[in-house]
Order: structure tokens, then C-alpha cells, then sequence
């Protein structure tokens, strides 16, 4: 047994996580900023933060992910990290030149207070970022919220340092994307594509996290929104959130600064995401919805009702983020599946709320966020009572290996498989393909583990 | 014809080009990192130094060297990470330390991640009373024999006393139940990960080594193999070869380890060091307190474990055992040359590029030239003068602000235990006959070709430089390195992790190491970059260029 020391019994922890449903606030923002083009992603703390994070986000893209670190040492963390920074930025535009630096800030940075704002006028007045170059920054103390806020934090900095209002609307929509995958994003950009809306997304890690192989290796890739881009966003007629968590916070405040109306949406896992998200989108763009898009729909829907066999009651546990977690918990739902115990790190009274009202009918279920929310009591809750499916990233291998229960990757990270930078989860397309992830899982697990005579040819 | 390879490739001028892309002062930093080698005459080389800010490196934090690197691999501590949770949640089963436990109910705790998950009210008051209440927790929740405390950044700047907290809490539970120990590897520590393995080192040799003097012993030798961390299986597969030779291993530092090893590692009767970066403090204070002579050991590629198993005869002279020896060289050998002539069919000729660690990027070369590959140039990410240039220069290495603030423990000979395993003229004799060097590390540089480069703590601008101009057909370095030189159309061979391959060590690891190498240099995969219509453009770009 891996997780040999995991048993049913449960004591009231108050202090100890085990095994977390969530990780630190710096790599969401450092996510968040590879989805602006040309953008070198820094982090203002002690090496090992930017180490980590480029590890653990190359091993989940399998991909380049370039940052540069301010190195602290046992001085800058007593006197500040002024000078480091500032020497970070030199070095930075001098050899990498970026468009834009996109700093983040470290539980280190935070708890010996560095005035962003400060060093970076200082850069300013020092002559050390070039004319038409920008520094922008982000708070994200470790010791507060999760990865999704420190992704908030990012994207809503980009609306601060960039939108700008001009007297002259443009009958474009923002898309601002909750965390999600390359191919979650190229798929929502094909549906409005599709639709004929007029659309700019932020960030987009399209075309970045997704880079094709050609023997050259291009420190900014084709893809992320463009600063031009970021920049009319506030004269847009209208923005939409996708995943309130991630992107709530950009969404006011582009609110504030542009009066750029906005609606907040599930990034659009499963039908019913997927419906609002085309409804909204057509009632804000002012575009119908074509019959291509009925017919994707009624494909998943027949995908569905082919499989539902296998599907219906099937008890399901999930752990990931807030906004992955509501529409998926939602399709399975609405899939008649049961999803039974959920979890995850990052606290919010939306979610709480939200997730009550979808899991209204299955009285059996438990779901818990926040601090202690974690992978090791949602494995204690799978011993007291077993599921048959898992979905979520790559630490559910061993309660999946333990239990002999099939398993789905689904969130961040995926250390171990290729390829979900590639396939979409997002759309009537992407449904489908998490059906069939879904269907294989468990009749694969059906054929290994079932008596002889009980193997069966078809569906 | 190796030989001119190099020379032709002129690898000083890529020093000059290099360094005209940084700032003034920052070229002038970096130009002390970068030497061109020759072994008559080793060049001294700039390391352990400060990272310049920006410069992209590869480089991590204490943190990374005590928890990750030196702590992470032993199966039955419950190591807490204590700070907010971004630390212990990418140092979870992220470094490929392999562990068999017997039975399902011995201890495993590497599957698992602790941490007491810090947030705002807890830096603004104080975490000590939360970390209390996580051992609390572990302690009802697993009764582990041992829970290790690890400090993140935020703690040392908060004033958290981790290891009075310790204190309290063996106390509390009971010094017959637990032992309880913390280290104070805040990552804003030294300029690398090897600040960590220091600190680490540090609270082995006070909280662990000499507790338990009753080792399980199976045979009459018996030695300590430090600096091992069973990646990919590399332990398991010394085991086993030790095992064939009928030598106890008492402590594997620490792949594949408990905490006995630790706590009986002064019984043995000899130090075999694999990574001399992370764990030659440990060796030096065996020695010191309980007279046990270390030496350079290297069980990546076949020549080189072969010499190391003689090495190991040759120490405890008895003729019955070094018979055992040859005995297991000649049979393994057979299986190796076979692989190695097949493979070389491909390999020969080629080169490779070793910017990782701070032993690898030395061992692997073996490997590499038992490939018939050249290794153009190699670095290391965290590694200091010494391992560049050998122990000699220690005297001579300035003591920076950053090392002062590491603790040096001062060791003295145990005043029961302290037993010399060879007395000072039995040592002279065995390096008189068979050149055995004891506390003795020579480096990289001196087994390094006239001509190659060296280069302490790389840079990305570098290594992108370097791939260029030199082309060279495999670079060995690590994940946030790895697709960025595949995309350049180079194959990355993962030397932190082997991309999931292994073991590497002994004669078992060098045939994976020989196919896998083979593999890469046969991918066709990277000829297919260009399309079919790209191709023809390329084509005739050539013919009007030519």
C-alpha cells in the first residue's frame, strides 16, 4: 500500500495538512502571467520559489517556462530586496529583453514588507526600464488564499496596468479566462469563433503552453494576449468572468476603471456550463447561436445517453479548484452520476454555497474547502464508505493504485501524461472527451478486474 | 581524434560572446564562473557564490537541499514542512527518491505531505503554537519513531523557534517514544540548495548518528554509502551488488533509508562518498568522532563501480573477499561490454553537455566516455571550488557572508566509541599500494579534457549560447531545462531525475543508462521538426547560401 498510514478515523485536526488539495499563491501568478505575449514572468523571493514553480509547471505543460528569481539572500531579506530587484529588472530587459516583466511577490517579500510600488519607481527613475518596456507587479503572500488567488491577483493586475477607457466603444467582448489549460482556451476561443463574436481573451496561454516543436526554441512564443489587446479590453462593451475565483476580481475592477459591464460564468465544463456560456455570449455580442453548436451539443447528449448505462449513480470523488470543481461537479450531475466527496484548498462562501445547491439531491455527499480541506481526508472519507471513480491531478494515483478504483486526470498538476495541454475539457467538445476518459476508465477497469466468462465484446 | 575535437571548437571564444550580452557588472561577475579547463593546470574557478538577480538560473533554496534533497528520501520520518504550504506541496514525491519498505506494516511516510500550512494570523502572532499542534496531530494520527521539522522563509523571519519547539514536544510525548528534531533551512539561506544539505548534515550528526550502537549485520565488512538518494533505484541497485559481495551496507545516505541507518551509521567500518557536495560534512564528522576513513566513491558507469567495489577489497585486504569481487566484475562486466559495444555503434563520436548537481555533472562523464561520447563542457548547479577543483583549494576558499551564517559544528572524538578502523600507517600503505585516497575528493576539473569548458551555476543565456554555437547531440541538465533545449531540437537527458528511468548506478544502472542513451541518439523524432513543404524551403535556401 502507498498511503499505507491513511485510515477511516477521522480526528478533528486543527494545525496539521495532509497531502493539500492546493498549492501556493506565487504560481498562480506566474500561470497567469505566461499568458501575456512577451511577458517574463519574476518572482521576488528566495530562489527555491521560482524554481519550484518553473518545475512544477513544466512538468505539468511539458513545456519551457521561463521566470526570473531576485535570489534572496539572509541580507535582502534584513534590508529589503530593493537592491535585488532592481538589479533583477536590469538584468532581465538587458538580456532577455521583455516586453514586460510581470513580478510577483513571496510569503518572504511580504512578511518583510518591500514596497512594490516604490522599487519600481525607483527602476523607473534609475533608468532601467527601457522607453515603451513595462514592470508590473502583484501582490500574492503565500500565507493567504491558494494558487487561484495568487492567479486572480495577476490577471486583475494586468487590467490595472493595462485597460485603458477611450471615448470609442468597440462591440468586442473580454473573455477573462479562470485557470484552465492551453486547449481549454483554444476551444472557447473556437466556439466564439464559431458564434462570429468578436472576442479578446486574457490571459491566454494558447499558443504558449501548447508550443509546437521546430528547432527553434522562442523565449516568447506566438501566443498571449497582446498589450494592445490588454490595453483596449476597457473599451470593450462587455466582459466575462469564466470561474469566479480566478477572475471575479479583474472583472471589477475593469468595472471601476473602464465601466466595462461584466457577468460572472462557469468556465464552461459540461453541457450546462456550456449552454450559459454560448447564451450569455450571444446575448452580450449580439449573435445568434448556429446550428453547428445545436449539433455539437446534441452530439455530447447522445455520447451521454449511449453511455448512461455505465454512468447512472456511479459515486464519484473530486478534488481540484473551485471553479473547475463546480461546473464538473455540475455535469456529473447532470449525468445522473453521484459526486460524493469533494475538496478543495481554497476557501470561498461562493462555493460553498454553490456547491450545496448543485449537490441538493444527493444527501450522501460531503464536500469541504478551505484550510485542512484535504486529499488525505477525502481518501479517510473513501475508506469509511468507497467510490468508483476519481477525478483530479496526479497525487489521486495512489489513492487510485490503494483502493483499485479507476482514475481521471483532471486540474493542476498533471505530472504523469502527456497531452492535456492539447485536448480541450471545455465545451460540447471537450465534454465529450472527458466522457470518453470517463467511459474508458471504467470499462477498462470492468475488463481487467471481471470474472472470464463475464468479458464482454460490446458495449 | 577526440582530443582535437575539442580544440577545434576554440570553446575560449565562447566566453568572450557570452559576456557581451550582460550588464558591465554582471558580465564581470560571471566572467569568474567560466574557465576553460586544463587538468595540468587547474584554474580556479568562481562557485558558491550569489546568483546575479534575473540571470534565470537553475538553482533552488536551502529548503530544497535539507527537505528535498537530503531528508525527503527516509521512509519512516514524518518530515512537516512548516511555513505556508506552497513549500511542502512542490517537494511532495516531486524528486524520484525510491523506498521499499518489506512488509505493508513497516512505515512509509514519502508518499505523503505535512505541513502545518501558515497563514496571515499565524506570521502576524506566531506559528510555534500551530506547529505544536500539527506534531500533536501526527504524532496521534501515525506514532512515528521520528518527525523532522523543516523552516520556510517566513518562520526564521518571524522568530519561530522550531527547534524549542522540539523540545517541548518530545517532552510532551515522551523522549522513550519520538525523537523530534528541527532545522533551520529558511530558504533566503546560502545562495543554493547546498546550503540545505549543510544544515541537513548538521542535524544528522546531532539529532540521529550514534543513538543505536546494535545495527543488523549480516557479514564481517561493513560500510556506509553517503550521498545516495536511491533516484530512479540507483540504491537498490548498490544493494544488491553489495549483497553479492557479502558487504553490509549499514547506512545509505539516505535512498532508501530509515531512521536506524542513520542512528548505527558510526558502527561501520568505512564511508563510501558518492555526492561529495551534499554530504562530506557527514563523512568528516564520522571520521572525526568515531574514526571511521571516507573515500570518493563513484558507481555511475561501469569502470568506475568496478573500481570502487576493488577500492573496497583493497580496504579490508581480505583475500576471500576480493576473489568475491572480481568475481562479480567478470560476471556483470560480460553483460555491460555487450550492451556497451551495441550502443556505442551509435554513440561513439558524439557529445554531450552536464550542467547539473553537484557530483553528477562529474559521474556522468564516465558514463559518457564509456559511450565513446565526448563531454564538451559541464557544470555544476550548486557545487563549490572544491568539487571543481578537489579538496586541496579548501584552505584557500574565502568565507563568505553567505556560508558564514551556516552553522560549522565542531566535532570531537566520541570519548567511548571513538575507534580509528586504521591507523595512520595502515592508511599511507593503502594509498601507497593501490593510490586509495582517503578524505580526499579531487574534483571535476582534473578528469576533464585540456580545452572543455567549465561553468558554475549556468545561466538560460548561456545555455542557449552554448547549445548554438556548439550543437552538441545530448545536454544533461534538468525539468525547467528539458523542454526548453527539445524545442532547440536537441535531446535532454534528465540527470535529477533520469525522465523516469534508472537506476543508473552500478553495473545494472550503466546498461539502462547505455540503452538510454543509445535511444536518444537514435529518436528520429527530431528530424521531423520540418514539414515536408518547410524542408524544401530549407533546401533551397542552402543551395543559394552555398
Amino acid at each position: 500500500m502507498l498511503l499505507r498510514h491513511t485510515t477511516a478515523k477521522e480526528i478533528d485536526r486543527k494545525a496539521l495538512t495532509i497531502n493539500p488539495a492546493k498549492t501556493c499563491q506565487p504560481i498562480g501568478a506566474m500561470y497567469a502571467a505566461l499568458g501575456l505575449h512577451g511577458c517574463l514572468p519574476h518572482s521576488h523571493g528566495s530562489q527555491g520559489c521560482c524554481s519550484y514553480h518553473r518545475s512544477a509547471l513544466s512538468r505539468h505543460f511539458r513545456e519551457p517556462v521561463m521566470a526570473g528569481t531576485s535570489s534572496f539572500s539572509e541580507g535582502s531579506s534584513v534590508f529589503g530586496g530593493q537592491a535585488n530587484l532592481i538589479q533583477a529588472i536590469d538584468t532581465m530587459f538587458t538580456v532577455y529583453s521583455p516586453e514586460v516583466i510581470a513580478i510577483h511577490t513571496t510569503c518572504l517579500s511580504e512578511t518583510i514588507g518591500d514596497d512594490m510600488t516604490a522599487i519600481i519607481a525607483k527602476a523607473e527613475e534609475d533608468g532601467y526600464i527601457p522607453d515603451g518596456k513595462k514592470v508590473i507587479y502583484c501582490n500574492t503572500p503565500s500565507y493567504v488564499g491558494t494558487h487561484v488567488t495568487g492567479y486572480s491577483n495577476m490577471v486583475a493586475s494586468f487590467v490595472k496596468s493595462f485597460a485603458t477607457a477611450t471615448p470609442k466603444k468597440r462591440n468586442v467582448i473580454n473573455l477573462v479566462a479562470g485557470w484552465m489549460e492551453p486547449s481549454d482556451m483554444v476551444e472557447i476561443k473556437r466556439l466564439t469563433k464559431v458564434m462570429e463574436a468578436r472576442t479578446i481573451m486574457f490571459p491566454d496561454m494558447s499558443g504558449v503552453l501548447d508550443a509546437p516543436l521546430d528547432g527553434h526554441y522562442k523565449m516568447y512564443p506566438k501566443g498571449g494576449t497582446t498589450i494592445a489587446d490588454m490595453t483596449l479590453t476597457g473599451d470593450s462593451k462587455f466582459t466575462l468572468g469564466l470561474g469566479q475565483t480566478c477572475t471575479e476580481d479583474a472583472c471589477i475592477k475593469l468595472e471601476n476603471k473602464c465601466k466595462v459591464k461584466f457577468e460572472m460564468l462557469d468556465i464552461p465544463i459540461g453541457f450546462k456550463a456550456t449552454d450559459r456560456f454560448l447564451m450569455s455570449l450571444s446575448r452580450h455580442a449580439n449573435v445568434p447561436i448556429p446550428e453547428e453548436l445545436s449539433d455539437e451539443r446534441g452530439q455530447l447528449i447522445d455520447l451521454i445517453a449511449d453511455s448512461s448505462k455505465y454512468l447512472y449513480g456511479k459515486r464519484v470523488a473530486l478534488w481540484g479548484d473551485p471553479d473547475t470543481l463546480l461546473p464538473l461537479t455540475e455535469f456529473l450531475v447532470s449525468m445522473d452520476m453521484k459526486p460524493v466527496y469533494i475538496v478543495t484548498g481554497t476557501a470561498s462562501k461562493m462555493y460553498d454555497e454553490r456547491m450545496k445547491e448543485i449537490l441538493k439531491d444527493i444527501p450522501e455527499a460531503k464536500f469541504m474547502s478551505g484550510e485542512r480541506a484535504d486529499m488525505f481526508r477525502m481518501h479517510q472519507w473513501i475508506k469509511q464508505e468507497g467510490v468508483d471513480l476519481l477525478i483530479g491531478n496526479t497525487y489521486g494515483k495512489y489513492i487510485s493504485r490503494d483502493e483499485n478504483t479507476p482514475f481521471i486526470r483532471f486540474g493542476f498538476p498533471i505530472a504523469d501524461r502527456p497531452g492535456h495541454n492539447y485536448f480541450a475539457k471545455t465545451g460540447y467538445n471537450g465534454a465529450a472527451n472527458l466522457v470518453k476518459q470517463i467511459m474508458d476508465a471504467f470499462l477498462d477497469h470492468m475488463d481487467r478486474t471481471c470474472l472470464e466468462e463475464k468479458v464482454e465484446f460490446q458495449l | 581524434m577526440a582530443n582535437t575535437l575539442i580544440e577545434d571548437l576554440k570553446m575560449e571564444q565562447f566566453k568572450e560572446e557570452v559576456l557581451k550580452a550582460y550588464p558591465k557588472k554582471v558580465a564581470k561577475k560571471r566572467a569568474k564562473s567560466i574557465v576553460v579547463n586544463d587538468p595540468d593546470a587547474i584554474p580556479v574557478i568562481q562557485a558558491n557564490v550569489r546568483t546575479i538577480p534575473g540571470i534565470i538560473t537553475q538553482r533552488g533554496c536551502t529548503y530544497a537541499g535539507c527537505k528535498g534533497v537530503v531528508l525527503g528520501p527516509t521512509r519512516d520520518i514524518v518530515n512537516i514542512t512548516h511555513g505556508p504550504i506552497g513549500c511542502g506541496f512542490y517537494s511532495w514525491l516531486t524528486r524520484r527518491n525510491q523506498t521499499r519498505t518489506e512488509n505493508d506494516q513497516q512505515e512509509n511516510f514519502i508518499p505523503y505531505c505535512f505541513s502545518t500550512d501558515m497563514q496571515d494570523s499565524n506570521i502576524v502572532f506566531g506559528g510555534e503554537e500551530k506547529l505544536k499542534q500539527a506534531i500533536r496531530e501526527a504524532y496521534e494520527l501515525f506514532q512515528p519513531k521520528g518527525i523532522a521539522i523543516f523552516s520556510t522563509c517566513p518562520v526564521g523571519l518571524i522568530g519561530d523557534d522550531v527547534h524549542r519547539v522540539a523540545r517541548h514536544m518530545v517532552e510532551e510525548i515522551g523522549a522513550d517514544k519520538i525523537n523530534i528534531f528541527g532545522f533551520s533551512c529558511e530558504g533566503y539561506r546560502g545562495v543554493s540548495q547546498s546550503a540545505g544539505h549543510h544544515i541537513a548534515n548538521n542535524g544528522l550528526y546531532k539529532h540521529l548518528i550514534g543513538r543505536n550502537d546494535n545495527p543488523t549485520r549480516k557479514y564481517k565488512y561493513a560500510v556506509n554509502i553517503l550521498g545516495e538518494y536511491n533516484i530512479g533505484g540507483d540504491a537498490f541497485a548498490l544493494e544488491a551488488l553489495f549483497e553479492k559481495i557479502q558487504v553490509d551496507i549499514i547506512a545509505t545516505m539516505s535512498g532508501n533509508s530509515t531512521l536506524e541507518q542513520f542512528e548505527t551509521a558510526h558502527t561501520a567500518d568505512f564511508s563510501l562518498v558518492m555526492c561529495h557536495r551534499s554530504i562530506n560534512y557527514v563523512a568528516e564528522m564520522l571520521e572525526t568522532a568515531f574514526g571511521i576513513p571516507w573515500a570518493k566513491a563513484n558507481f555511475i558507469g561501469a569502470e568506475a563501480t568496478a573500481k570502487t567495489l576493488r577500492k573496497v577489497g583493497q580496504y579490508f585486504g581480505d583475500q576471500e573477499l576480493i576473489d568475491r569481487i572480481e568475481a562479480v566484475i567478470a560476471e556483470e562486466m560480460a553483460e555491460v561490454t555487450a550492451v556497451v559495444e551495441k550502443a556505442k555503434l551509435k554513440t561513439n563520436g558524439k557529445t554531450a553537455m552536464l550542467f547539473v548537481g553537484g557530483s553528477r555533472a562529474h559521474h556522468y562523464q564516465e558514463l559518457f566516455s564509456e559511450l565513446g561520447m565526448e563531454s564538451l563542457t559541464a557544470g555544476y548547479e550548486f557545487g563549490h571550488r572544491d568539487d571543481y577543483e578537489g579538496r586541496r583549494v579548501i584552505p584557500t576558499i574565502q568565507i563568505d557572508a553567505d556560508s558564514r551564517n551556516i552553522e560549522e559544528i565542531t566535532v570531537y572524538p566520541d570519548a567511548t566509541r571513538y575507534n580509528p578502523r586504521k591507523t595512520e600507517e595502515e592508511l599511507a600503505a593503502l594509498k601507497e599500494a593501490f593510490d586509495i585516497e582517503f578524505n580526499e575528493y579531487k574534483g571535476m576539473m582534473t578528469e576533464m579534457k585540456k580545452g572543455t569548458l567549465v561553468i558554475d551555476d549556468l545561466s538560460h543565456l548561456e545555455m542557449e549560447k552554448l547549445i548554438e554555437i556548439y550543437k552538441p547531440d545530448v545536454f544533461c541538465a534538468g525539468i525547467k531545462e528539458k523542454y526548453v533545449v527539445q524545442k532547440m531540437g536537441i535531446p535532454l537527458k534528465q540527470l535529477h531525475n533520469y525522465d523516469n528511468g534508472g537506476p543508473y548506478a552500478g553495473f545494472e544502472g550503466a546498461i539502462n543508462f547505455y540503452k538510454d542513451i543509445e535511444m536518444m541518439a537514435c529518436s528520429t523524432i527530431f528530424k521531423q521538426m520540418k514539414a515536408p513543404w518547410e524542408r524544401e524551403e530549407v533546401l533551397e535556401a542552402e543551395y543559394v547560401f552555398n
